[in-house]
This record gives structure tokens, sequence and C-alpha cells, in this order.
């Protein structure tokens, strides 16, 4: 059973090929990793995926549904959560409130209730709050709760984004670099958090330069590289690509030395 | 127990917790102000502070939440001043009718101006929002067989079931009922699903959109209820003065709201009380004021934005939590 089927996606800045005529598919309930180097594309990717960019060419399906052009809150009631590589963290809140509007789309969110503050919106209110408050337990952020987000250090900060994406109880959820800036602990964190969404049935789609983590939690890989397709497979069968070793590896460890 | 200690962290005072202290608040400061009012004059200060309260904690809603500038809401407030009094005056419906069928014309403007350019990102609603309170300004002077040109028209009193509203303490007693009651709904609003989305899209539009928001339409729908808000204290206005001119329209009173939002603290809806009843009070306590009025509310906003960018409520309540930690 295929979740998101991708084909011949292409995406051009200017002269800038950031994602030429990509392909690929991605299962449910694997983790399904997106490597390559610097300007490889993911980060297009991902805003591709989201409905953030409007492709030039190419076409995006979850189940067979056609997502290609619809609007980002679409992308979202479809589904597809994510977190951003830059914070995109509502600094404006307190982390409950930030978690709490990830649950949007779980939300009654009529005009009229809202202004009148009627019985059923409060208790949905009540429940809305209990079940953020139980996932910011689970990424170990009870303590912020109240905080102001611009309050909170940078690694609570990128927990905080995965909070706010899983409030929303997507079926594919997208990591953009959610280990960079981690220590390693944090980032052995993360991997056991990816490991225990997927195996709750949750698809992730992993983008990250740490490849301790990226090559210990997916079950796929694919490789970027100007915006194309390098290599694909599972972790060792990407590790032994020669074109991967030759255009990649290579350069991986200076990489991951420059990100550590 | 966690309830508690949640309350205890929450970083606002008693009074200011929405829906319950604040309000409550407020109603006591309506109920015992009169006790200090020595003459009508006074009544007659309190009450236009109270409507242009109404007005501000609508437009608050929009601007300090959602983060769009509204340049144009003079005119809806006089859509929905001229609309009342064209209904009840030159057709003889009963003025109740008259101003919610008004008010509900205004919401119907409202929406067919923001849709389409609420559909696209950026500051385009300010300049839309000018130029449509322009052409308010321009169609009530000119079209004066209806309106009465620029010398205005009157209006008559306002009656509900045979009772005819005349007296300062009635006045003020409607008023204050209706400011109490666009504070509740306004509040009601902030804390819901919908007032998250506000301020979510007001940071990252695409953050917002990420987590399933709509925010074009949360946009049209925050920008529907200020308009409605607005076109309601117009409503009131017209009814109570007796007496309208096209000049409720200009520019001028667009501004005068903005910095009265800007002043008493963007994302308060009680800074946007505070902010508009001292900045009714000050240009009648001061007349001399009154002949730079644009001007000086025009330093006003730009001192604002330099030494209290978020407003003066907001930045007395933060400096009063430190000192009080
Ligand atoms: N909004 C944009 N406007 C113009 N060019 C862009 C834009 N976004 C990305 N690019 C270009 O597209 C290419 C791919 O960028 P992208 O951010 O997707 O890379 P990435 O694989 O995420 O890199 P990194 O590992 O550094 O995050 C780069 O050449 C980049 O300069
Ligand atoms: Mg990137």
């Amino acid at each position: 059973m295929s979740t998101l089927a991708v084909s011949g996606l292409t995406k051009t800045f200017g002269g800038v090929h950031a994602i030429e005529d990509l392909s690929f598919e991605i299962r449910a309930a694997t983790v399904h990793s997106i490597i390559g180097p610097n300007g490889a594309g993911k980060t297009t990717l991902l805003n591709l995926l989201t409905g953030v960019y409007l492709p030039n060419a190419g076409s995006i399906r979850l189940d067979g549904r056609e997502l290609t052009g619809a609007p980002v809150h679409a992308f979202a009631a479809a589904g597809i959560g994510r977190t951003f590589q830059n914070l995109q963290v509502f600094f404006n809140m307190s982390a409950l409130d930030n978690v709490m509007t990830g649950r949007h789309l779980r939300e009654r969110c009529g005009l009229l209730p809202a202004l009148l503050h009627t019985p059923g919106l409060a208790r949905a209110e009540r429940e809305s709050r209990e079940r953020a408050l139980g996932l910011l337990r689970f990424l170990g952020l009870e303590a912020y709760a109240d905080a102001c987000a611009d309050a909170m250090p940078y690694g609570a900060l990128k927990r905080l984004e995965i909070a706010r994406a899983l409030a929303g109880e997507p079926r594919m959820l997208l990591l953009d670099e959610p280990a960079a800036g981690l220590n390693p602990t944090e980032a052995a964190e993360i991997a056991g958090l990816i490991r225990r969404l997927a195996e709750s049935g949750t698809t992730v789609v992993l983008v990250e330069h740490n490849m301790r983590l990226v090559m210990g939690v997916s079950d796929h890989i694919l490789v970027l590289d100007y915006g194309r397709r390098l290599s694909e497979g599972t972790a060792a069968q990407v590790r032994d690509d020669p074109r991967v070793i030759e255009a990649y590896l290579g350069a991986v460890d200076t990489r991951v030395a420059g990100h550590a | 127990m966690r309830a508690s200690s949640r309350a205890d962290a929450r970083r606002t005072w008693w009074w200011a917790t929405p829906r319950s202290g604040g309000i409550a608040a407020l109603a006591l400061v309506v109920a015992v102000l009169p006790l200090g009012f020595a003459n009508g004059y006074f009544y007659d200060v309190a009450i236009q502070a109270g409507l242009n309260s109404i007005i501000c904690v609508g437009l608050n809603l929009l601007i300090g939440y959602a983060g769009q500038i509204s340049l144009g809401h003079a005119g809806f407030f006089a859509l929905g001043a001229y609309g009342s009094a064209l209904l009840a005056a030159r057709y003889g419906w009963p003025p109740s009718l008259a101003l919610v069928t008004a008010v509900a014309g205004v919401a119907l403007v409202a929406y067919c101006v923001g849709r389409p350019i609420l559909r696209l990102k950026g500051h385009y609603l300010a300049m839309a929002t000018l130029g449509f309170g322009v052409i308010v300004s321009i169609v009530l002077a000119n079209d004066d067989r209806l309106t009465g040109g620029p010398d205005g028209m009157q209006v008559p009193p306002f009656a509900l079931a045979g009772y005819v509203a005349r007296s300062d303490h009635a006045w003020y007693a409607i008023v204050g009922a209706c400011l109490l009651a666009a504070v509740w709904l306004a509040q009601n609003l902030v804390e819901s699903p919908t007032g998250r989305a506000l301020r979510a899209l007001h940071t990252s539009e695409v953050a917002a959109a990420i987590a399933g928001i709509d925010c074009p339409r949360h946009k049209v729908n925050v920008f529907v209820v200020s308009a409605v808000f607005a076109a309601a204290a117009g409503g009131l206005t017209a009814y109570y003065a007796g007496f309208i001119t096209p000049s409720s329209a200009s520019f001028v009173r667009s501004v005068e709201l903005v910095t009265m939002v800007v002043f008493g603290g963007m994302a308060s809806t009680f800074g946007a009380v505070v902010g508009a009843t001292v900045l009714t009070v000050l240009p009648q306590a001061l007349t001399v004021l009154k002949e730079y009025e644009l001007a000086v509310f025009g330093a006003l906003l730009m001192a604002t934005m330099v030494f209290l960018p978020r407003g003066v409520v907001p930045t007395l309540s933060g400096l009063l939590q430190r000192g009080t930690r």
C-alpha cells in the first residue's frame, strides 16, 4: 500500500533547478529519510510536499488523492504535518498554546460558538488542553507549558515544533533536520521518538545530516544531489552505492564534523 | 494541584484574566464612574469614550491579534451610522431594526471588501481600506439628496418597545452594557481556537497553514467582526448624537482609531479600552489639542511605536509583574 506518490516533480528558482523531475513513493508507517549535500533540494522538496511551494511540473498524491496545487492547509487536512529547519515557532504564545494551535484541525472553529463561548466549545477546549499537555509531557516539555515560547532554549523549541506537529495527529510527519544543533543525547532521544512514531503507524519522512541518526532509524533512504535522485534503498544499499560514496559520503565526514 | 500551579504561572493579573475578573472589574468601573460625574458634560465624554472603546476592541482583534492594518474603519463606522439613520429617518423603520439591518449590511460590505484582498499575501489591506474609507466619505458628502451631503442629517431618537432613550443616564447605561458585551465577545474569541489561529498567522503564516489554519478565511472573518463592532458603535452614535456628518468617515478618524489601539496596547482587549478612553478624554480636557488633532495623534502614534512598542497596558502590566516578583 502506497501512501505518498510523487511523480515528475520539478521546481526551479530563476535558473536554479532545486528539484528536477523527481519521482518516488513513500510507503505508510515506514521511516523514509531524504539525505543529500547542502543545497541538494531537501527543504525545497518538503516545501513542495506540504504545498508551501507550487511545483513547476509533476504531481503529489496521497493515497491516490491529487494534492498538487491545493492550498497549504489542505495538505495539512489531508494528514501531512511537518517541522521546519529554521524554527517557525509562534513566539507570541506559550508552549501550551503553540501545541493547542497544532490541534486546529481537530478543533471546531466556527466563529459564532467562539464569540459566544458555548458550553460545547468550552468542553472541547478543556479536552484540547489536556491532550496538548499530554504531548508536552511526551516530549519532556511539561516544565515549559506556561512559559512564553521566546523564553525557551533551542533544543526545547525543536521538540516544541514536533509536539505542535503531532497535535494535529498527522498520518505523515515530515521532519526537517530535527537533530540539527542538538547534542548526541538529545539526538538519540529524537531517534527513539521517530521509532515509536513509526511503530504507532505514523509515516515519518526524515531530512537529516546526522548520519548516525539516519542510518539507525530509516527503513528507506532517498539520496538527492542537485535536485535529482542519486540513489535509493535501504541504509546498507545506500551506504554501499559507489555513486553515493563518490558524490556524497566522501564529503559527509567533513560535513558531519562541521555540523557537530 | 496542576491547575493552581498553572494559574500561578499565568503571566497576567487576576483582574485581566479574560472572561472572569477582567469583565467584572470593567463592569465595576462602568457602574461607579458616574458617582464622580458633576454634570451632563462628563456623561457625554464618558459615552463617547465608551463608543470609541467598542470600535477599538473590535479593531484590536484585527490589528493586535491578526496583525492586519485597517486605515478605513471610520468608513464602517459611518456606514453603520448612516445606514441606521437612513432606515429610521427616511423609511420609518424601528430604530433597533434599522441598527441591526445596517450592521448586517456592513458585515456584507466588509466581507466583499476583505475577501479578494485578504487572499493576497502582504499588506494590501491597509491600502485597500484606505481607499474604501475615502470612497465612503466622498459618497456620503456628495449624495446630498439622501444623506444631506456635507451638512449631515438628523437622526430620530432610539426607541425600543415603547421606551425612548433620551437622557444621558439612559445612554450611559446602553453604551456601558454594549461595551461590556463587546469586551465579552472579543475575549471569548481571543480564547478560542479562532483566537489562537489569529495569533498564529500573525507570527508565521506558513506555520499556521501547516497547522491546518485557513489563513485567508480567518483574516476575512476577523475583518468582518471588527467592521461589525465599528458599525454597531456607528449606529449607536447616530441615535445618541441625533445628528451625523460625513466627517465621521474621514481618514483622520480612521487614523485616530488605529492610534487608540496602538497606544493602548496591541493584542490586549483592555488595552484597547484604555487607549480609546485616554485618547477620547485627553483632547476634551486639553482643548488646544483639538486644533492640531491630526498632528498630535500622529506624534503620539510615533512616540508609542518608539518608546512603548507593545502599548501602554501590556508594558505597564509587564513592569508591575517584574516589580512584584
Ligand atoms: N526560496 C528560494 N528562492 C531561491 N532559491 C532557493 C529558494 N529555496 C531554495 N533555493 C535554492 O534551491 C536549492 C536547494 O535548496 P534547499 O534549501 O532545498 O537545500 P537543502 O537540501 O535543504 O540544503 P540544506 O542541507 O543546507 O538545508 C539551493 O540552491 C537554494 O539556493
Ligand atoms: Mg534544508
